[in-house]
């Protein structure tokens, strides 16, 4: 539940509320402290928690059923470890970059915010490019989405996690120009940091991906 | 509800303020360069030849477990850091950990129920 209070009555009113700054410039003060936005975001993120349990445990239980015949390797035997390694290093990477992002808004440096979300978009790409790739190596040697449990496992959690990166990097790109618009500004920073946290959590999904998928044989 | 103006209620355990709150760029760089660190020795543990140095039940354990727990570090690291939770509201961190947890133990549960732990689904 949330106290909804006009910032503007609260400013007339005299004393400040005991309450930080917590909106950033957002409309509302709340009883939390947190912003509707910022709360909701993270309500989002910790269902989709659920939805990628979901596809990890379903490859985790088919990882093994790859198919009868010639074409019977599992996504294990097919995998190159140190390609995927760089791009997992990319992604990584790109969270230094996304927060260093969120600081420079808060600070007001327009220029920086902007040159850390393009890094931030640019490494993305790379880890997207690299990932249809492997998709293209896997199709080539004759391994699709219907093959069999195994590879429609496969593909349906990494291709879904691709999607929610090529999604976090239309947001970021966006960000970009509405920051060029003037519509991004020191006081509501959040916007920047909400995007942020959908980027951080893209990221820490395939940390786990690339642990209990890629590593662990 | 309503609120008077004057008297907003205070956050109870709230010490959001992410312009005060001592993360600075030096420190996110610090936490890049120790995630650098973790993922390669992640990497360089996965090419071990643990199945040479010993009995294989063990040597598995100590392998999955390994990569589970540097992943383990990596991601509540990220959580705690790049996404503020260290210095946000306590309200966020349970909310993001309670779908985490709810998570682990559904998908636990399932994955019991279908035998995966013991290799019950010779499904091969």
């Amino acid at each position: 539940m949330t106290d909804i209070v006009d910032p503007h009555v609260v400013a007339a009113a005299g004393d400040p509320p005991d309450v930080p700054d917590a909106t950033h410039g957002l409309s509302h003060v709340t009883s939390t402290g947190i912003s509707n936005e910022k709360l909701g975001m993270w309500v989002f993120l910790g269902s989709e928690c659920l939805l990628f349990g979901g596809l990890i445990s379903t490859f985790l239980l088919y990882k093994n059923r790859a198919g009868y015949g010639d074409l019977n390797e599992t996504p294990h035997e097919l995998y190159d470890i140190l390609f995927t390694s760089i791009s997992s290093f990319v992604l990584l990477m790109s969270s230094l970059t996304m927060v260093l992002a969120v600081s420079a808004i808060q600070r007001g440096d327009h220029r920086a915010l902007r040159t850390w979300l393009a890094a931030t978009a640019l490494m993305g790409g790379i880890f997207i490019s690299g990932q249809v790739y492997e998709f293209k190596e896997f199709l080539n040697a004759g391994y699709g989405f219907t093959h069999s449990p195994a590879w429609s496992a496969f593909f349906g959690l990494t291709g879904f996690h691709g999607v929610h990166v090529t999604l976090g990097i239309i947001m970021l790109l966006s960000c970009i120009l509405l920051s060029l618009s003037g519509r991004i500004r020191q006081d509501n920073a959040e916007s920047v940091e909400i995007v942020g946290l959908y980027w951080h959590f893209v990221d820490v999904v395939w940390i786990i991906i690339f642990t209990v998928v890629y590593l662990i044989k | 509800m309503s609120a008077d103006a004057t008297t907003v209620p205070a956050p109870a355990g709230d010490t959001h303020a992410d312009e005060h709150h001592g993360a600075t760029d030096g420190l996110f760089v610090k936490t890049a360069i120790i995630l650098a660190i973790i993922t390669a020795i992640e990497v360089a543990w996965s090419y071990l030849p643990w199945s040479d140095w010993g009995d294989g039940t063990a040597m598995v354990l100590i392998e999955v477990g390994g990569l589970i727990i540097m992943m383990g570090v990596k991601f509540v690291i990220v959580a705690s850091v790049f996404m503020h939770l260290r210095f946000d509201s306590k309200v966020l961190t349970r909310v993001f950990y309670a779908g985490l947890a709810l998570a682990i133990a559904v998908y636990v549960g399932t994955l019991a129920t279908f035998e995966f732990f013991t290799g019950g689904h010779s499904w091969n």
